[in-house]
């Protein structure tokens, strides 16, 4: 039985569990279907239809922006670019953090000592700051932003996969593929890392809301994605300009990030209490 | 306890060098100088100017001049507001960022430990739920959401509050700020305090203190309330970083002249000594208040000082 069925073994899922899921996955096909729905285009100004207001009549059901650009496009817009750096920097993150719980939990001893103690010391320092430095010094770019909130995330991942690799490491198949000559990074990504995947599965769910809320804080200030391109920080930001007159350029994106916020942390932790009951309080 | 708070002082030093180190490196690596225009200078003038600016020398001599400077609270000169130098207006800029700072941390502990006892004392009934899931929203939704959206209710449709800090002079234009700061850290001592009550109500020394019938109230008051308290204290490092991180935000949707204004606009205009500097500022405050934070809880539990 694979490490992912059993986490779902013996899950019977609650409603609210269910409910984000399925809102997260219509939000996400809606992203990607955002071309087929509607015939306005995300990015040509049409000033003739200025700051509209939320209509049926005219199919911008969400208003239109400054610029005469459908709303509804381009709130479907900043959700792809939101859930597309969140998780490709979740996946860096992912990457990174396995990787390197995985070799100081299975190594242990002064090596897994020295490495969580790196771990311990860059908890410590907040990261923004360097990541804004990072986009002052080299210019503001997407790649710039996956590896750096990657960067960020990563610390977490690591501290769960050690626990969760030292406890592995006792156990009796691990003995027997080192008794048959498995060399030390055979026996962890061959042996180890699979059995980790219910949980990196889980704190993944929990590790993408985080990037997501980095990617839009930086944007929001105006040094993350960049004009044509939006991101619902951004959107949520240019809305702040506009609130006076034209509140829902604010109320929409604003409710849209909060709502995909809140459901990657409800089902993230709806499934931590599944996989460990225990820590469920 | 002494050597516990020294050596944790000791072992602060050398991060804070390396987060110097590396802010300075990320600036000095960046493409282009910062005199860089549009107008070539002449080269002399250009010469003179690297000169006065020392941004002639190499980098590791660059970097122990800017290290001692430091040292003495002199962070250089601003690039872009030539008449000041950048500890100026950082140190213009701190009194108001930390008072809607600690405004927000001590509102966010007095409501967020009085709603988690509540809540944890009524486990599982419908105040807990309601609890339970308003935290869960607190938490999610971040402050640059939070933020103008209570501008738009409270200061453009009701118009109960001012929707800036310049546009009022009394006590009230703090009022929004404090508590769009304070509202993600409400939530989560809440939800902090509540989970730790509930364990240490089931605790074993907790059902002794029962058996020996004493009163629900007084087993709280003086046996659960201390250990409830202790993850409280860890966490108040993460909360300060946090603070401080939404403090940015909430300078810039109020318009307050704080620190994090002052980030965002040396960001946006690429005044890479202030940017440089306020970055600095920021990593030394929180390694600094994660240090109080530290000696603090080994004060409190001394299994800590032992290890």
């Amino acid at each position: 039985m694979t490490a992912f069925k059993r986490l779902f073994r013996h899950v019977r899922f609650n409603r609210t569990v269910t409910l984000c899921a399925v809102t997260l996955v219509v939000l996400t096909l809606l992203s990607l279907l955002a071309p087929l729905l509607t015939s306005h285009s995300n990015v040509t100004a049409d000033f003739a239809n200025r700051l509209l207001p939320p209509t049926l009549a005219d199919g911008h059901i969400f208003g239109t922006d400054e610029l005469g650009r459908d709303l509804f496009v381009r709130t479907l817009y900043g959700v792809r670019v939101t859930l597309f750096v969140a998780v490709v920097a979740s996946f860096v993150s992912l990457g990174v953090g396995v990787l390197y719980g995985a070799i100081a939990g299975y190594v242990g001893g002064r090596v897994d000592g020295f490495m969580m103690r790196i771990v311990d010391g860059l908890y410590a320092l907040p990261f923004i700051f360097f990541v804004i430095l990072l986009m002052v010094a080299f210019g503001r770019s997407m790649f710039l932003i996956f590896v750096a909130i990657g960067a960020i995330n990563w610390l977490d991942m690591a501290r769960i996969v050690r626990g969760q690799t030292m406890s592995l490491k006792q156990r009796g198949f691990v003995d027997a593929a080192r008794l048959i000559g498995v060399s030390t990074s055979g026996i962890i990504l061959r042996h180890i890392t699979p059995n980790l995947l219910g949980v990196v599965f889980v704190y993944t769910t929990l590790a993408i809301p985080q990037a997501i809320l980095m990617e839009s804080f930086l944007s929001f200030l105006g040094l993350g994605i960049q004009e044509p391109q939006t991101s619902l920080g951004s959107l949520v930001n240019a809305g702040v300009d506009h609130m006076g007159s034209s509140s829902w350029l604010l109320v929409i994106p604003a409710v849209a990030l909060a709502l995909i916020l809140l459901c990657f942390n409800f089902l993230g932790d709806g499934l931590r209490d599944m996989a460990d009951p225990r820590g469920k309080t | 306890m002494l050597r516990y708070a020294l050596l944790r002082i000791l072992g602060a030093i050398p991060t804070l060098l390396l987060v110097i180190a590396i802010a300075f490196l990320m600036v000095h690596a960046a493409p282009g100088g910062p005199f860089d225009s549009e107008r070539r200078l002449p080269p002399e003038i250009e010469a003179n100017i690297e000169r006065a600016y020392h941004l002639d020398e190499s980098l590791p001599q660059q970097f122990v001049r800017y290290l001692k400077s430091a040292v003495r609270g002199d962070l250089g000169p601003s690039f872009r507001y030539r008449e000041f130098t950048v500890s100026e207006v950082i140190g213009g800029a701190i009194p108001i960022t930390m008072k809607i700072g600690s405004l927000a941390i001590v509102l966010a502990l007095v409501l967020g430990i009085g709603v988690g006892i509540t809540a944890g004392l009524r486990r599982n009934t419908f105040l807990d739920r309601l609890v339970t899931g308003v935290a869960m929203i607190g938490i999610s939704v971040p402050v640059f959401v939070f933020a103008p959206l209570m501008v738009l209710v409270f200061a453009v449709t009701w118009k109960w509050l001012p929707a800036s800090y310049a546009g009022s002079s009394g006590a009230d234009r703090l009022i929004m700020p404090v508590i769009a700061l304070a509202l993600p850290q409400i939530a989560y001592i809440a939800r902090l305090t509540r989970a730790s009550l509930i364990d240490v109500m089931n605790s074993d020394f907790v059902r002794t203190a029962r058996a020996q019938g004493l009163r629900t109230t007084s087993i709280i008051r003086y046996h659960a309330l201390k250990p409830t308290m202790l993850p409280l204290v860890s966490y108040l490092g993460p909360a300060f970083a946090a603070v401080l991180t939404g403090s940015v935000v909430v300078e810039q949707v109020f318009g307050i002249p704080g620190v994090g204004r002052f980030l965002v606009t040396s960001a946006t205009n690429r005044d890479y000594t202030l940017v440089l500097g306020i970055t600095i500022f920021y990593a030394a405050m929180v390694i600094a208040l994660n240090l109080v934070v530290d000696v603090f809880y080994a004060f409190l539990d001394p299994r800590i000082r032992r290890q």
